[in-house]
């Protein structure tokens, strides 16, 4: 177990380094920065904004700076946060530096504003696809071959053909301007949460529901059920305690990449209903070149990527007791 | 006497082996796949798609490229019009679209032969700028089927090669390269491609003029990029499992080199599962090409794709008037050949792999 976690933090480490090193070089060889468009800038405030951020140093003291909680500054820390009381401390102790653009702001106050919103839309969505991709998934293996079936394994495989951003374009017609059941856009009420969730989850919901007909069928098919069957127990029982456990494994695994594909999908749904999470922010970075916010982001989803797929893979050893965790 | 009967014998084998037609796998998938009837209108229908994409300049629609900003979107009308000489100009509609290869050119003479002045109504209705919705999408489809097709070759290029070399190493190497895979799963593709994009997008123009690389073939190898790890895993354990068989050990003993093993004995053998990867693939990077449109990373107006369009149909979503043909239509196209593409992939999976037959992944 020691040994396991051990292991996955020294692989984590690399993942980590190499994630912000190849962003770094990536963000910093570009040409042009985050203040080249403001055209009108006078050359010694573009020297002093350079200098504040200190991109004028040479390429590896900016990185070692942004990586490790060292002052590299000979002339005390210019290298401040937003309101200039903290000096920049790295990476490593967790501070990922100002924002570019959000002049009075750190990415850490950035991230810590907006994640809540995205986790909380997140979970929504997550289970909410759950919920309906177990649901469709054990009636279509329960009801094989019948109309049922074919009918929810169509609307799984619709689910997973098309972009979210349309499911919401359609959310919007049907449920917003055609029946005015929910607010189009913002955050605040529980109202607001549901389109949203709703379109998030969709594809996820799709895709659960065609792993769990499958990993249904193939337990069902098993001489165990036979014999739970035949010494007289309720079908529901049978279904739920004895078929799900094991039918759901291909779900569980597949729950690292799903949580990780609605926080990337959030970046969407976040900016369709205008809800302030950290993917809206992510998309607006990137695009504005706010290099420092969509690097910390990056980094951020990389170590929550990681730690949830860590989850799972512990998860499953609880699950199936033929995989130890030495195993995983 | 014994030795003529073993000898008719042997003969009458000899001729019964000849006269059994040995049916290949791929003969053996064909049959499977077209019993399948879902599976097989699901390839009829991409065979329809792929082909009036490939035909785009040859049918009477109006110029996807055409504006006309005065309006606000149509809806559909169905009349065909005559637009009559003074309107249907052959050399505006050339001058109009972006690119014509000679291919294109000479369909687009066909089609004045063919069908003179006349033209298509705007049958789905028509875009905000004016434009003509029918013709954009079967515009659109040609971009969103290179895009998919080119990235997802880019992704098979580097996932096959990477997991064949890792199987039939095996050893220390093969442990390193499947970590390294393991550590690529959990990082955030997504977040790092957008990230490249935007930093690739301040270099288009130098890219064009300085080294002759259009900005979209740099977009295929990027999205190609992310969709390689599963292939690679796949094709690994596929070598694994076969590089002990006799024929790859009769290929080693005459000699052959290693790649030659990997790329002429052991890939053929991977390809079956490869297919099937591709089909499941392809509906990926088209999803993944309509996120980047949305984010106003994809393709370049007047440049047009399905992913635009649909983004397009999105935006036009406004409490005041309702424009559904514009959300729908591409959500139609789109959906329906991602769906097409998604039912064949699992026809085929249960085809050419009746072991995998009805696993996910």
């Amino acid at each position: 177990m020691i040994a396991f976690f051990l292991r996955r933090a020294l692989w984590f480490a690399l993942t980590l380094w190499a994630v912000v090193t190849v962003s770094f070089v990536l963000m910093r060889s570009v040409r042009g920065g985050p203040f080249s468009n403001e055209r009108t800038l006078h050359p010694a405030i573009e020297r002093n904004l350079q200098a504040r951020y200190h991109l004028d140093w040479p390429l590896w003291k900016q990185y070692l700076q942004y990586i490790g909680p060292l002052n590299l500054d000979e002339a005390g820390p210019r290298f401040l946060d937003g309101d200039g009381s903290d000096p920049f401390g790295g990476v490593l102790v967790g501070d990922l530096g100002p924002s570019f653009k959000y002049r009075d702001f750190t990415v850490n106050d950035i991230i810590a504003q907006s994640l809540p919103i995205s986790v909380a839309l997140g979970t929504i969505a997550l289970l909410w696809a759950l919920l309906l991709g177990l649901a469709t998934g054990i009636s279509s293996a329960l009801w094989r071959g019948t109309r049922t079936d074919v009918a929810m394994r169509l609307f799984a495989t619709t689910g997973i053909a098309l972009p979210n951003f349309v499911i919401a374009g359609f959310l919007i017609l049907l449920f917003v301007f055609g029946l005015p059941l929910f607010p189009v856009a913002g955050w605040g009420t529980l109202r607001h949460l549901v389109l949203p969730g709703f379109a998030l989850g969709a594809p996820f919901a799709a895709y659960i529901s065609r792993l769990t007909r499958t990993g249904m069928l193939e337990v069902l098919s098993q001489d165990w059920i036979r014999t739970a069957h035949a010494k007289g127990l309720p079908a529901r029982l049978v279904v739920l305690r004895h078929a799900l456990k094991g039918g759901i494994l291909p779900v569980v695994s597949y729950l690292g990449p799903a949580t990780a594909g609605i926080l990337t999908g959030s970046l969407v749904i976040e900016k369709i209903f205008a809800i302030p999470g950290t993917g809206s922010h992510f998309v607006n970075s990137a695009l504005n070149r706010d290099y420092t916010l969509s690097m910390g982001v990056t980094i951020l989803y990389t170590v929550l990527v990681y730690a949830l797929n860590m989850l799972v893979d512990l998860a499953y050893t609880f699950l199936d007791p033929r995989i130890s965790v030495e195993d995983a | 006497m014994r030795a003529d009967l073993e000898k008719t014998e042997a003969e009458r084998l000899l001729r019964e082996a000849r006269a059994a037609r040995g049916e290949s796998l791929w003969f053996d998938a064909w049959r499977r796949l077209r019993n399948n009837r879902a599976a097989f209108l699901s390839l009829a229908f991409l065979a329809v798609v792929a082909l009036g994409s490939l035909l785009a300049p040859l049918f009477p629609l109006p110029s996807p490229a055409h504006l006309d900003l005065q309006d606000e979107p149509k809806p559909p009308v169905l009349p065909w019009t005559n637009l009559g000489d003074h309107d249907w100009d052959e050399a505006l509609y050339r001058r109009e679209h972006w690119e014509l290869s000679f291919f294109d050119s000479a369909l687009v003479d066909l089609r004045a032969t063919l069908f003179g002045t006349w033209q298509t109504g705007a049958w789905l209705g028509t875009d905000s700028k004016g434009r003509d919705l029918l013709s954009r999408i079967v515009w659109g489809s040609r971009i969103s089927i290179q895009v998919a097709v080119a990235a997802t070759l880019c992704s098979l290029l580097l996932g096959v090669t990477y997991g064949a070399l890792a199987g039939y190493v095996g050893g220390r190497l093969d442990n390193l390269m499947m970590r390294i895979v393991d550590v690529l799963y959990s990082v955030p593709f997504i977040f790092v491609v957008i990230f490249l994009i935007t930093l690739l997008n301040e270099y288009r123009t130098t890219l064009r003029d300085e080294y002759g690389i259009e900005y979209i073939s740099v977009f295929y190898v990027v999205i190609g990029m992310i969709y390689w790890l599963t292939m690679a895993r796949v094709v690994r354990g596929q070598v694994l499992s076969l590089k002990n068989a006799e024929f790859i050990e009769a290929a080693r003993v005459l000699g052959a080199s290693t790649p030659r093993i990997l790329f002429v004995h052991l890939v053929p053998n991977v390809l079956s599962i490869v297919i099937v990867y591709l089909t499941l693939t392809i509906p990926a990077v088209m999803l993944f090409e309509a996120f980047l449109s949305f984010l106003g990373l994809g393709v370049e107006p007047p440049k047009v794709s399905w992913g635009l369009l649909a983004v397009d149909g999105t935006e036009a979503v406004n409490p005041v008037r309702t424009f559904w043909w514009l959300v729908a239509w591409p959500a139609v196209a789109m959906g329906s050949t991602l769906l097409a593409l998604n039912i064949l992939g699992d026809g085929l999976r249960d085809a050419l792999d009746p072991k995998l037959r009805g696993q996910e992944r």
